[in-house]
């Protein structure tokens, strides 16, 4: 059996809006393996979350979704019944939100929310289904956990639900969970535990894990790989030892010479900043999509769309004509500008 | 649970205590009830007597607290026009008229909440705009008018069912649909915009993240919150029919409270009045206190407030 569990292919996402076509998602392409951590980072607009709920068959009903491949576990997940898809939903592939707050229904306890999740699925008793539910909340270190069951939402802290959906995302053990922000809106102090927790459990239940997150630290220290996009496109993709080691597009080492690396920035200097808007979407746009932003922009960026390409013997891509000029250049205006 | 039911509770006893002030100074407020049982023209000395004998001399807040007294015990006092006790002409009345309101507001609602759902789901398609534009004739329409026409088209045209009277289950068709469908328009507008509302919300998407079917989702899930608004709107509507009855009840010749009040309306008959104002006014009481308790088991947040 292959231990290949995702495989996206040129997905496109488009929304219409009133000014046009958004094109969300351009041929994004990336693969999770058995006992994979892929995590994708961006900003804000950038197509993370769409690409998200677009594996999950979940996006709004106005969005439009297309793929040369998408396959869960080799099966194609493109072009499926609704009822095929639900099948596998909360079933082989489960995914946890960014909202712990709302996305839990607030009329129905805990215990009925996590026991639905089994019964849909597998045939089991509801008393097998609440053991389940007692088993993984105690999983994901919540106590007492047999009196939360009978507990709302409204009763629990946003780290608590956060906890609770986590545990939803496990009754059934999929092989693939997709984690959507999943701490953002949680205190900090909880964040760092809940991205651990994940881990942890991905390792624990083997499964494939794809994280989008801002925490570029987190993403450097559990990523197996890790898909960089930007306005829509997989600017760079690589293993976390090859993006955070050698980045080779621009805006990858924009980001990262946006956070501060303790004993190497020193105190008092000024961290990067990547000037400039995400360009709108809306439309088609000639060539790199970063142009606008960037420092090493030459005539030729602008002109043609960008492919991306892997640098010689490894999976290491980059979607930038200059990156093999520009190894060893300095990634942001740090000192250029400022 | 049980606190937030005893607070709701004490709530629902001083409003109707309110309602019982209000009620009893009806009397006093159309006039010198003495003077209407005797009638224009009648001699002093007869009014001074009617005075003694149904105790109006006594100070008001006596009157008040006899009133209340027998009222809570069963006597309503006796009509001035039947000279039988009010309760035991209300208690045999009642029966129709909550019957007649128990289906009224279950067609309103059937027809209501299944078109509302519908809507949301298949929002400004053909149907959605078929059903608001049904909204919209629905709340415009008079109930007396559209129950006139009920009985123009089903009864003298068509001849399919019986005008007046109250002797079979036919009978209570056209008063009920006529009662009825003026709940239906703003409840259907309520459980579509609800529905809307909840069918975006994050715990639907986690829903469908489940994998839970489609009707699980929509039933499970959407509708129980989204009907949570629609419980209090439908029992404040279910007060405005129980007025609307006094119409129907007297186009469709059914011997219900409506009709008795437009009798005792006519009759000047202010103890039976009074007592018609009572009972409906406990009615609506009661139908608000179980309209709370079924938003507080349908939504667990509102019961620790």
């Amino acid at each position: 059996m292959s231990d290949r569990i995702l495989s996206v292919e040129g997905l496109e996402v488009s929304l219409p809006v009133p000014t046009g076509t958004l094109n969300a998602v351009q041929g994004v392409s990336f693969h999770v393996e058995r006992g994979e951590t892929v995590c994708i980072v961006g900003e804000s607009g950038c197509g993370k979350s769409l690409t998200a709920l677009a594996i999950m068959d979940l996006l709004p009903k106005r969005a439009r979704r297309t793929a040369r491949e998408l396959t869960l576990l080799g099966e194609p997940i493109i072009g499926v019944s609704e009822s095929a898809m639900s099948d596998l939903r909360g079933n082989r592939m489960a995914m946890i939100f960014q909202e712990p707050m709302t996305s839990l229904n607030p009329a129905y306890t805990i215990g009925n929310q996590l026991e639905e999740a089994l019964l849909r699925h597998r045939k089991v008793s509801r008393a097998q289904a609440r053991e389940r539910a007692v088993h993984l909340l105690e999983r994901v270190g919540i106590t007492a956990a047999g009196q939360r069951l009978r507990q709302y939402p409204h009763q629990l802290s946003g780290g608590l639900r956060q906890r609770v959906m986590i545990a939803m995302a496990l009754m059934t053990g999929p092989d693939l969970i997709i984690a959507d922000e999943p701490t953002t809106a949680l205190d900090v102090t909880i964040q760092a535990q809940i991205l651990h927790l994940l881990a942890e459990l991905q390792r624990e239940f083997h499964m494939g894990l794809v994280l989008i997150t801002h925490d570029l630290g987190v993403v450097a220290r559990i990523a197996t790989r890790v898909v960089v996009m930007y306005a829509g496109q997989v600017v760079e993709t690589g293993t976390a030892a090859e993006v955070f080691g050698a980045p080779r597009h621009p805006y990858t080492r924009g980001l990262l010479d946006c956070i501060p690396i303790p004993g190497k920035t020193k105190r008092g200097e000024r961290l990067g900043t990547i000037p400039g808007m995400v360009p709108s979407l809306v439309g088609h746009m000639q060539g790199c999509h970063f142009a606008g932003r960037c420092n090493y922009v030459v005539d030729a960026c602008r002109e043609a769309p960008i492919s991306l390409t892997a640098t010689p013997g490894g999976a290491h891509q980059v979607r930038c004509i200059r990156a093999d000029e520009l190894i060893g250049e300095r990634a942001t205006a740090r000192e250029d500008v400022a | 649970m049980a606190i937030f039911a005893l607070k709701r509770l004490g709530v629902a006893i001083l409003v109707a205590l309110t309602v019982s002030l209000i009620t009893f100074s009806m009397v006093y407020i159309s006039g010198d009830p003495a003077i209407t049982i005797a009638g224009e023209g009648a001699r002093i000395e007869d009014i001074e007597n009617i005075r003694r004998f149904y105790g109006f001399d006594r100070p008001i807040f006596v009157q008040y607290l006899e009133w209340l007294w027998n009222a809570i015990h069963g006597d309503l006092g006796r009509s001035f026009s039947l000279r039988v006790p009010v309760a035991d002409v209300i208690f045999e009345r009642l029966p129709t008229t909550m019957l007649l309101g128990a289906c009224a507001i279950t067609f309103g609602l059937t027809l209501a909440i299944p078109l509302g759902v519908l809507a949301a789901v298949k929002p400004n398609s053909i149907f959605d705009r078929a059903a608001l534009t049904l909204a919209v004739v629905g709340q415009a329409m008079p109930t007396f008018w559209f129950g006139l026409t009920l009985i123009l088209v089903f009864g003298v045209m068509l001849r399919w069912l019986p005008i007046t009277g109250q002797d079979s289950w036919w009978n209570f068709v056209m008063p009920a649909v006529a009662l009825g469908y003026n709940v239906a328009p703003a409840v259907m507008r309520l459980t579509r915009a609800g529905m809307l509302e909840v069918l975006a919300s994050d715990y639907i998407r986690t829903a469908r993240a489940k994998g839970l079917r489609p009707m699980t989702v929509l039933f499970k899930h959407a509708l129980r919150n989204a009907v949570i608004p629609v419980v209090a709107l439908a029992a404040v509507q279910f007060g405005f029919m129980l007025g609307g009855s006094i119409v129907i009840e007297t186009i469709f010749q059914i011997n219900g409270l409506g009709y008795l009040a437009w009798e005792s309306i006519q009759r000047k008959d202010l103890p039976m009045m009074q007592a018609i104002v009572l009972i409906l006014s406990i009615i609506y009481v009661v139908i608000t206190f179980l309209a709370d308790m079924l938003n507080a088991f349908l939504d667990p947040r509102i019961r620790v407030t």
